[in-house]
Parts: structure tokens; C-alpha cells; sequence
């Protein structure tokens, strides 16, 4: 009988720790004065995925949605674990300055959070947060998040529609603040893993120059989003 | 049938209370040695990383202040990536104090992984500083960061970012630029800038309209610069 008490004490002890299914209310918000973010992917996930990893290579499904904005791949990595997912929460592209909001109910063991979403005008930029434990006590935390390149392509500022993995060039600027024309920053990826992006250089040059992108208008610096996640 | 139940019982308890008591047992450092590892990893994207100086001191001790002039081992780890004189002098000079040099230049997109240790205080603070070897004069690390609370398998994770150590104008001449982009001088004394250490402004570079710069637009920075990760090895 004694025995059957230290089990059950164990047990409770072991059940106080792990984890239960939880309502996330969350907020994003981009930061940037002349960036759109492409459709977002937000997850709920276990603590051994990673949609990205700072000093890692990308995926190929990474770089599609880095390039290309599209998340459908990345999508079917995290129904493949089990994760919980908000796709495209904002219906499309969220501007500058605006923001969307989605719920995620959790399972038990995804109390980790990662998100991602590619950044118009750039060639391979994505604002991106990797696997967030999720804080244990309810309330409401909010974060600040950073822009990643992810070393996939050279970052050669011209907007070419080019939105494919390994094709070079932009695929569009949302704003229509953009030049045409431009002969291209760089054609080297130096730092081939995922890493911070060092920003665009862009121009003053409508017509020409080295960069599509308006340097009075498409440059920022981190943070470039606010995250706010409720936690019930 | 329920003895043998409860033999297994018994080993189930004992293996989860040796599990527990580990668990527990891990904080608990008080008359041991202190061990921990450093991961850094660069996250620029053509900025090399100097060789870290990975210093673990008590947390009274400051190696540099922001608004305050850099000390002249700074200056020589900032403008020349050189840590030597750093952790000659923090051996020399104060007392609770363990040093260790990273093992070589950390390339963008690379880690290097450091292990330091010194007997257990419950003061213990951490410093790291490296040079962003392609600028005249910019550093990254961590200052005086509180370790005491970091537990056995729970890691810290911080994010650093880049400092100028005000000792050296930005120029951005392949005369003063000791990395590959520059093959420059590094360290002197003359101290031509405002002499306060303060946030870096960032890179400008040819690209961006100073001439005479040795760097392009994939020197250019934004922070956070290097993530590091600090774990309790015991």
C-alpha cells in the first residue's frame, strides 16, 4: 500500500510537468516602413523542429518560401510532425505598418512556436523567429522579430518576377516604389547559410543604376515585426 | 504475480528517483567547479569573426562600458582582433577569474563552440568580445552577462550585437582594415575617433557612396550580428 503511495506521488509528480493543449491569440505586426510580408506560416510545434536554423543551410522548402513566398512546402513538413498551423492568417501579402491576427490551439507537446514569411522587395529575405518556447504561465509576451536572408541567392536587387528557387531577381515590389533597369548589386552569396540579412542597398536611380529598389524606401533595421501572443 | 509487480515497482521508483534526484542535484553547485560551453555563431554576412576572448568573472567587474572610453586591450581586440593582451591582463589583474581563447576566426554562417570553467561563485558573470575583422573598429560579445542561473539542460540563448569601440575613425580604408577585404593595419594607438564605446552605425561601403572604402554592400551589417549560446555543462 505504501508503495502504490510513492508511485502515485512520482506520477504526480512526473504529470505536473508535462504539458496540455493550450489557446494561443496572437498578433503580428510589420514594423517596416516599405516591406510586405507574403502569406505567413506560424506553428505550434515540438522541441526538435525547426523551419530554419540560424547557421544552418535552408531547405529547399525554405528557399521556395524565401524566394517565392511560397509556403506550401513548409506547410506539409509540420502536418507531417504533428504541429499546429495558421497559414496566410493576413489573406495575402501584410503591408507595412499593418497587422493580422490568428488563434492556434496547441496539442500537448508543441510548446514551441516558430513563424516565417518572405519580404517584398528582396531576393531571399524572410522575417522569421525559430522555435520560441512557449512560456509556461498564461498571459500575454511579446516579441521583436528580425530579418533573415536565407543564403540561397545573391542578393542582386533587380526585380525580374523571378520568384522560383535559383532563379536570380525579385519576384515583384507590392508598393510599386521600385525602379527598373538596374544591372544588379552582386551576383555572390557569400554567407550560404541562414543568416541575418544585412539589408537592402537599393538607389535613387529609377531607370537604371545598380539596384531595383528604392534606398529612401525599402531599407530597414531590426526589429522589422512585433509578435504578441496570448497565451490562455 | 504481485510480488513480481512489485519488485518492478520498486526498480521503477528507484530509477525515477535517481532520475528526480539528478534533476535536482544539477543546480546545486555550491562547493564544485562551474563548467560551461559557448556556442557563437556568426550571423553576418561577410564579417569574420576574431579568435573569442571568453572571460567568466564576478559580476562587479566590468571589461568595457558603453559612454566610456574602451581600455587599451579593447582598442587592440577591436581594431586588430588580437585578444591576447585582453586575457593576459583580466589573469593577471583579477582574482575569480577564468579565460579562454576561441579557437580561430569564426567565418559568417560558422559556430565555434568554447569550454570554460572556474570554481563555483554565486556571483559569476560572463564577457565574450570579437572584432568584425572587415570595419576599422567594431566589436560584438556579451558584457558582464549573470550565468549563476543557468541550469543543466536549459541553455541561455542571447543575441548580440555590434559595438564601435570608438578608437578608430570609421575610414573604411584597405589601409585600416586588418580583414581579407582591407589586409590593413590593425591595431594603433592613436585614437582618432570619439574615444566612447557605442552602438556600431553600421557599414557604409562603395556601394553606398563612400569612394574610398575598401568594402562593398556584403560587408554590410545589421544586427543582431552573432547568436550565442551559453549551457551548463555541470
Amino acid at each position: 500500500m505504501k508503495n502504490y503511495t510513492i508511485i502515485s506521488l512520482v506520477l504526480a509528480m512526473l504529470a505536473s510537468t508535462t504539458l496540455s493543449a493550450r489557446e494561443l491569440d496572437i498578433s503580428i505586426t510589420n514594423l517596416t516602413q516599405g516591406i510586405y510580408f507574403t502569406p505567413l506560416l506560424l506553428a505550434a510545434h515540438d522541441n526538435n523542429t525547426h523551419l530554419f536554423e540560424a547557421g544552418n543551410t535552408a531547405s529547399a522548402n525554405l528557399q521556395a518560401m524565401a524566394e517565392g513566398g511560397d509556403i506550401s512546402g513548409l506547410s506539409s513538413d509540420l502536418i507531417a510532425v504533428n504541429a499546429n498551423i495558421s497559414e496566410n492568417p493576413a489573406a495575402g501579402l501584410l503591408p507595412p505598418g499593418n497587422s493580422t491576427t490568428t488563434t492556434i490551439n496547441t496539442d500537448a507537446a508543441n510548446d514551441y512556436f516558430s513563424l516565417v514569411a518572405m519580404m517584398l522587395p528582396t531576393n531571399d529575405g524572410f522575417v522569421g523567429l525559430d522555435a520560441l518556447k512557449l512560456p509556461a504561465k498564461p498571459g500575454t509576451y511579446t516579441y521583436f522579430l528580425n530579418a533573415y536572408d536565407a543564403g540561397t541567392e545573391a542578393n542582386d536587387e533587380v526585380i525580374n518576377g523571378a520568384g522560383t528557387p535559383g532563379s536570380p531577381g525579385i519576384p515583384a515590389d507590392p508598393g510599386a516604389n521600385h525602379g527598373s533597369g538596374a544591372s544588379g548589386v552582386t551576383t555572390l552569396e557569400n554567407n550560404t547559410m541562414v543568416h541575418i540579412h544585412r539589408g537592402n542597398l537599393g538607389d535613387t536611380d529609377p531607370v537604371g543604376g545598380n539596384s531595383d529598389v528604392d534606398s529612401r524606401i525599402h531599407r530597414w533595421l531590426n526589429p522589422i515585426a512585433r509578435l504578441v501572443i496570448t497565451l490562455k | 504475480m504481485n510480488s513480481v509487480i512489485i519488485i518492478k515497482s520498486y526498480r521503477l521508483i528507484l530509477l525515477l528517483l535517481i532520475l528526480t534526484g539528478l534533476g535536482l542535484s544539477g543546480c546545486n553547485h555550491e562547493k564544485g567547479v562551474a563548467m560551461y560551453q559557448v556556442d557563437l555563431t556568426n550571423l553576418t554576412h561577410q564579417q569574420p569573426l576574431s579568435p573569442l576572448a571568453v572571460i567568466l568573472h564576478d559580476q562587479s567587474f566590468r571589461i568595457w562600458n558603453e559612454g566610456m572610453p574602451a581600455s587599451e586591450d579593447i582598442e587592440r581586440l577591436a581594431e586588430g582582433g588580437d585578444n591576447s593582451m585582453l586575457l593576459q591582463t583580466v589573469t593577471a589583474n583579477q582574482s575569480h577569474t577564468a579565460t579562454a581563447s576561441g579557437s580561430g576566426l569564426i567565418l559568417p554562417g560558422h559556430t565555434d563552440s568554447v569550454t570554460i570553467s572556474k570554481k563555483y561563485r554565486s556571483n559569476t558573470a560572463l564577457t565574450i568580445a570579437s572584432m568584425l575583422v572587415n570595419s576599422n573598429d567594431a566589436f560584438t560579445g556579451i558584457n558582464a552577462v549573470d550565468v549563476t542561473g543557468i541550469k543543466a539542460n536549459e541553455p541561455l540563448t542571447l543575441w548580440a550585437h555590434a559595438l564601435d569601440a570608438g578608437t578608430e575613425g570609421n575610414d573604411e580604408l584597405a589601409a585600416t582594415i586588418p580583414g581579407p577585404a582591407g589586409g590593413g593595419e590593425g591595431y594603433n594607438s592613436n585614437r582618432n575617433d570619439r574615444n566612447i564605446i557605442t552602438v556600431h552605425a553600421g557599414i557604409i561601403s562603395t556601394d553606398d557612396g563612400l569612394p574610398l572604402s575598401t568594402l562593398d554592400n556584403t560587408h554590410r551589417f545589421d544586427n543582431p550580428v552573432a547568436r550565442i549560446v551559453i549551457s551548463r555543462l555541470h
